[in-house]
């Protein structure tokens, strides 16, 4: 019984850090189509900002929640305003220029910071379940999936910014003429995915080995989640990410962690050819 | 005087022939004899093995340094021809090609993972450089050409297992990474507990870009084991000490691992991550011995910043130091009379102890040391003199065969 609910939390870690990853990409791939491969060193620059400051006598939940994002979210608008906004409707071009741009974060923090594993302890306890034990940390990272869920939500639907930024994805024509300046709202939106990566990067920096290279561990699932999900930001990432989360933990608890991820990508082929448009083409058109 | 068109011709032909000859001629007098020996280094300075790499390169360097500062070999000074190989396997074969070729180098030390040495191997063969490779690895290379100086399983693996298991108990789960190096290892832990009189409950591989390893950890709950064995490698395996020590498993099932520390690791993981924590090699930074202080030493008065120095970087600097031997007793750079002078039970004392070449194996008789990870730093243990290469021994003989060129796998 037990093993049980010991899966299920397996099941809750997996699916959590698996939307905490990708929703920053979602935002910037689904709302303005730009392909960013440059998506994992977001998130590893969102641990090396943790790991840097908190080892400089930052407090770890500082590091982590507002160190990580504003860092990363500042070096997104740079990104943006140097590099990305000439590349707007030039797809292969921005896939080119955001690989070029991976090499060259990897590259710059190698030099500054060595080709080394660093880290910063787990914060918050274990506790056990019977016979088994499990951290707290996982229930940490389900509350924060769902705080940023409810605040992308809510800023999307009720607030002036949401309305112009859906209003700029949809008909950035339209909306220049009324007024809206679409490309301050490209630079908002995509300064904003970065620091939502940033921060995904801050939260698994407690449960990761950090190295310069660790985004490539990332960037392909973070990639199969978001077009498994389709457009809508929310509905599509939630629902692929509980799917391909769910799916990879149990099938790494039931044969091997090799099948867990063949488990996944097969997962993901098949559902691509039925559902083209990801699972929000199909269930949730038109949601958020 | 007056030129004449006959007389200008004549002399620009001179002129102009000598010009020509002049390289030939310049080039004649540079292979004189303090002409540099040319050593080549195929190591990863950059990308994903580069903190293996770069420990590597200072202990070649310093042992190079070293020889020439004492007057260099049969008078003449050495050059180090070092490559960056990228953690690019691609970069390997190209440079190998480029030393053996063009470079024309006496001697190439270098290659990290099995899989880098597999790919260089045959181009040393082929071309006739000799090669040293200076990595603990799986074993089982047989080739006459290759000298491999690192430890082997027999060396370090038959120490731990049964060590850890008299610490803990019988029932063993071992987690490898899902690679050549991990799956042979994997069987060679099977194997020691079974000798042991131990069982083994489960063997789970991952690939080397697995973070997420709440499964694994709840498998091994629902296992329950004595002790796990730990072959994982790279840095987004760490992620398991991490995740292991939120779960609160950290105390409750000791681990040993044959990987765990051979870059950084104990230093980078928080102390409650590492303490306890098993391994064997066939060096440590922290060993007490003269000759391995003084070696520490060195390298970090001239590279303040460098990452742990583990049996990588220690055997290098042994390496070179044997195949320096070797050209001294030979007396010549010619590749066979070096060969066979290495063969002539060669020893070297260095860093980790006296270190014997094999003449059936080409691999060598060296220390061992068994130590567990105390606030973020090795303790040393135990220390096992003089150990064979038996694994390798099993299965290749170079004094019989001495055509053999392949990598034997070690059925068990």
């Amino acid at each position: 019984m037990d093993i049980y609910v010991i899966l299920l939390l397996d099941v809750i870690n997996g699916a959590s850090s698996l939307f905490l990853i990708c929703l920053g990409l979602a935002i910037i791939f689904g709302m303005m189509k730009i392909i960013n491969l440059a998506h994992g060193e977001f998130i590893m620059l969102g641990a090396y900002a943790t790991v840097i400051s908190a080892n400089n006598g930052v407090n770890i939940w500082i590091a982590m929640l507002v160190v990580a994002p504003l860092f990363v979210g500042l070096v997104g608008l740079v990104i943006e305003r140097c590099l990305i906004r000439f590349l707007y409707g030039r797809l292969v071009d921005s896939m080119l220029a955001t690989w070029g741009l991976s090499l060259l974060i990897i590259g710059i923090v190698t030099t500054i910071f060595g080709n080394t594993i660093q880290g910063v302890p787990t914060p918050l306890g274990g506790f056990s379940i019977g016979a088994y034990r499990s951290s707290y940390y996982t229930l940490f990272l389900l509350l924060m999936a769902v705080l940023m869920m409810a605040a992308i939500y809510v800023v999307m639907r009720y607030t002036r910014l949401g309305l112009i930024a859906r209003a700029t994805m949809q008909n950035p024509g339209m909306a220049n003429t009324l007024g809206v300046n679409p490309s301050t709202v490209y630079m908002g939106t995509f300064a904003a995915g970065a620091a939502v990566t940033g921060l995904a990067g801050g939260l698994l920096a407690p449960v990761s080995g950090i190295t310069p290279v660790m985004g490539g561990a990332y960037v392909a699932k973070a990639f199969i989640t978001v077009v498994g999900g389709g457009a809508a930001i929310l509905s599509g990432t939630l629902s692929s990410a509980s799917l391909f989360g769910a799916l990879n933990q149990v099938g790494a608890y039931l044969t091997t962690p090799v099948f867990g991820e063949v488990i996944v990508f097969t997962a993901a082929i098949i559902l691509i050819r039925l559902l083209p448009q990801g699972i929000s083409g199909r269930f949730f058109k038109g949601n958020l | 005087m007056i030129l004449s068109r006959r007389r200008f011709l004549h002399q620009s032909v001179l002129a102009s022939a000598s010009l020509l000859a002049a390289p030939a001629v310049l080039r004649q007098g540079a292979f004189a004899a303090d002409d540099p020996v040319l050593v080549g280094s195929l190591h990863d300075q950059s990308g994903a093995l580069a903190a293996s790499g770069v420990p590597m390169v200072y202990a070649l360097n310093l042992a190079i340094d070293e020889i020439n500062a004492a007057g260099g070999l049969l008078g003449r000074p050495l050059k180090v021809i070092h490559y960056d190989t990228q953690s690019n396997i691609q970069m390997y074969s190209q440079y190998a090609q480029q030393l053996a070729l063009k470079d024309k180098v006496a001697v190439v030390h270098g290659g990290i993972t099995s899989a880098s040495r597999e790919a260089v191997r045959p181009t040393f063969d082929r071309f006739k450089v000799l090669y040293f490779y200076n990595v603990l690895y799986e074993g089982g290379v047989c080739d006459r050409n290759t000298f491999c100086t690192g430890t082997t399983p027999a060396q370090t693996v038959e120490k731990l297992v049964p060590f850890a298991m008299g610490k803990s108990g019988k029932k063993a789960y071992i987690i490898a990474a899902d690679y050549n190096y991990g799956q042979i290892t994997a069987k060679w832990m099977t194997k020691y507990v079974k000798d042991n009189g131990g069982d083994v409950l489960s063997i789970d591989f991952f690939p080397l870009d697995v973070t997420n390893f709440g499964p694994t950890i709840s498998k091994i709950q629902a296992a329950k084991p004595d002790l796990v064995l730990s072959a994982l490698v790279g840095g987004n395996h760490t992620a398991f000490y991490r995740q292991w020590t939120s779960a609160g498993m950290k105390g409750q099932i000791p681990i040993a691992s044959t990987t765990f520390g051979l870059v950084n690791e104990p230093s980078t993981l928080d102390a409650a991550e590492s303490e306890n924590i098993l391994g064997a090699y066939g060096y440590f930074e922290e060993l007490d011995t003269p000759a391995s202080k003084s070696f520490v030493e060195k390298i970090k008065k001239a590279h303040p910043d460098t990452p742990y120095i583990s049996e990588l970087a220690a055997a290098t600097y042994e390496g070179v130091y044997l195949w320096a031997e070797g050209v001294k007793k030979a007396g010549s750079l010619d590749r066979m009379a070096v060969i066979e002078a290495l063969e002539s039970g060669l020893s070297y004392e260095g860093p980790s102890g006296k270190v014997t070449l094999d003449k059936a194996t080409h691999h060598t008789t060296r220390n061992a040391f068994l130590a567990e990870v105390k606030s973020t730093k090795w303790s040393v243990l135990e220390s096992y003199p003089d150990v064979l290469p038996a694994d390798t021994a099993s299965v290749c003989d170079l004094v019989k065969n001495p055509r053999d060129v392949k990598q034997y796998v070690i059925n068990l």
